[in-house]
């Protein structure tokens, strides 16, 4: 990050970095709360008062393994995830090009009709939804939920392309189209790389929020092509005390795409802010 | 190059998200004038109006809409502030700047369900909890928050989630304020409260645009922090919208005032959408 080399301690600063450290210790309190229990058993889960400083035990992971097959729910987030990923991509990178260099009267309202269905609340696609996968026999299958997430990312995803490929000169691309390159190596040659950073943050954001998908997961999905959202929301039923094995579960399906996350934050952020914050 | 070619490179995208709108609102439109039980879908024909009827009335239907208002209103106005005042004392550096990014950041990325069960069972459990041990700590009661205060437990877990997305926002945003005029306006004798309203905030202008917009287009339909904690209850004290309209498709079983209750979020949805719509294209245009 920015940090100077040096910093030289002044009373104001010692109270700022006290300040600020005390908040994020805070907020970062419940995940963290979230690993310790992990690796408790179950009796020091719940210990009167909490307990800090335990012996770790692994033995919540393996339990969670066998009791409900972590890892064919983990396949299936992975894969619904980057699947409806690089389809909202392909969907989306060429409308936003032709929304951004080849603007038309209509191309605000069009965008701004592509928010508002974002804007719907998918419940209010629920039963339609639900009896066009029973109808077609897609219900608890991956493909349901690769379209589902695609269609419903969609629209980020093209106004996030758009507000990216639009501060792109276009004489950048009009000079290679002079020279004859075809659309595709435009495409390939001028605007991939020009764009890359926009594609990588659309990318990274519609990657997080298909992994985090609860409500299309959970009302369409259930054994066979369940994601591990619905895998945790299934702890949730029965009443009783299984906090370690519980935090185990969850820690195992936000690990990957929190770690993730760490590394692409700022990447991610600027993406999200549509370019109106620079 | 033709005018024909941008229309075939943006139609993929447009026509599916159209079909997306279209084909389930139809069969919605279809769905809440017939009557529709998944259970007996031999009783079906053509009720008119009666669904409508039976969801507005439902006693449930107007707790739905105060608690979907309070929720997005909450949250909104927790998050900026919270983001704001946050994004202010990291903004300049101080030991440990890039850790505390990392952490702060971090419950962003956490799926809603996990989000859900943490602060249900690990930290509002009323016995073993920690913010109910933390209060026997100083000698008061433990709450038992999902029962007495579930849609406040509900805000602030949705909160957790979307704080850390505000604060990274105007951190961003703050990197490009004119530091050479913060100085200046500190030479000329202005107090930090002068600073935030008359050059913090203002800048922060779009920015806040963007927070409301992307958070109001997730919050509208909050679904899986209700379905795994509190199950809408107690009574409807947490039921949302979306929840109601869940409620009654997949647990009454009636598709028919389900779709009719669609409709009626469709119709809420648009209302804050051209809401949105005034403002963030007034923000965002350039």
């Amino acid at each position: 990050m920015t940090q100077a080399p040096k910093i030289s301690m002044t009373p104001q600063l010692a109270l700022r970095t006290f300040v600020a450290w005390f908040f994020t210790l805070l907020l970062f309190f419940p995940l963290g709360w979230l690993i310790l229990t992990a690796f408790k058993t179950e009796l020091q889960a719940i210990s009167v008062p909490p307990l800090f400083v335990f012996p770790p035990t692994l033995e919540n992971f393996t339990e969670v393994q066998e009791r409900s097959d972590y890892f064919s729910y983990a396949k299936n987030s992975l894969i619904t995830s980057v699947l409806s990923t690089v389809l909202g991509l392909m969907l989306a990178a060429p409308a936003a090009y032709s929304m951004a260099f080849f603007k038309s009267k209509r191309t605000k309202d069009i965008l701004m009709w592509m928010l508002s269905t974002k804007m719907m609340p998918a419940v209010g696609a629920l039963v339609p939804i639900y009896v066009l996968a029973q109808l077609s026999g897609l219900l608890d299958t991956r493909l349901a939920l690769i379209i589902v997430f695609t269609l419903s990312n969609l629209p980020i995803m093209v106004w996030m392309l758009y507000s990216h490929f639009k501060d792109i000169p276009s004489e950048i691309l009009e000079a290679s189209r002079m020279d004859g390159a075809t659309l595709w190596q435009e495409f390939r040659y001028v605007l991939t790389p020009l764009a890359m950073g926009g594609l990588a943050s659309t990318g990274l954001l519609c990657l997080v929020l298909s992994w985090n998908e609860a409500f299309w997961s959970l009302n369409l999905s259930a054994a066979k092509a369940g994601t591990l959202a619905t895998l945790i929301a299934s702890y949730s039923s029965p009443e009783g005390l299984f906090w370690a094995k519980l935090s185990a579960a969850s820690l195992m399906a936000i690990a990957p795409i929190v770690v993730f996350g760490w590394f692409s934050q700022k990447q991610l952020v600027q993406g999200l802010t549509f370019g109106a914050v620079k | 190059m033709n005018r024909f070619l941008p229309r075939m490179l943006m139609a993929p995208a447009v026509v599916t998200l159209f079909l997306w709108m279209i084909v389930p609102l139809v069969m919605t439109i279809y769905f809440s004038l017939i009557r529709y039980n998944l259970m007996q879908p031999e009783a079906a024909g053509f009720i008119g109006l009666e669904n409508f009827e039976y969801f507005v009335t439902d006693p449930s239907f107007g707790a739905a809409v105060t608690n979907t208002l309070l929720l997005l209103g909450s949250v909104i106005l927790i998050t900026t502030l919270g983001g704001i005042a946050l994004a202010l004392l990291i903004d300049e550096p101080f030991p440990g700047r890039g850790i505390v990014r990392i952490l702060l950041i971090s419950p962003f990325f956490v799926m809603p369900t996990v989000n859900a069960l943490l602060w249900k069972h690990m930290m509002m459990n009323p016995i073993y909890g920690v913010l109910a041990q933390v209060w026997e700590f100083f000698g008061a009661t433990p709450v038992d928050w999902l029962t007495d205060w579930p849609l406040w437990s509900v805000i602030v877990m949705v909160s957790w989630q979307w704080l850390p997305f505000a604060t990274l926002i105007f951190i961003t945003a703050l990197q490009s304020m004119n530091r050479e005029q913060i100085e200046a306006s500190h030479m000329d004798g202005a107090t930090y409260l002068q600073q935030l309203r008359y050059l913090y905030i203002p800048h922060l202008g779009r920015s806040i645009a963007v927070v409301v917009m992307i958070e109001m287009i997730f919050l509208l339909s909050v679904f899986a922090e209700i379905y795994t904690t509190t199950g809408g209850g107690p009574g409807d004290a947490s039921t949302n919208v979306a929840f109601l309209i869940f409620k009654q498709a997949l647990l009454n079983f009636d598709a028919g005032v389900a779709s009719a209750g669609a409709l009626f979020a469709v119709v809420l949805a648009n209302i804050a959408a051209v809401f949105l719509i005034r403002m963030v294209g007034k923000n965002l245009d350039k």
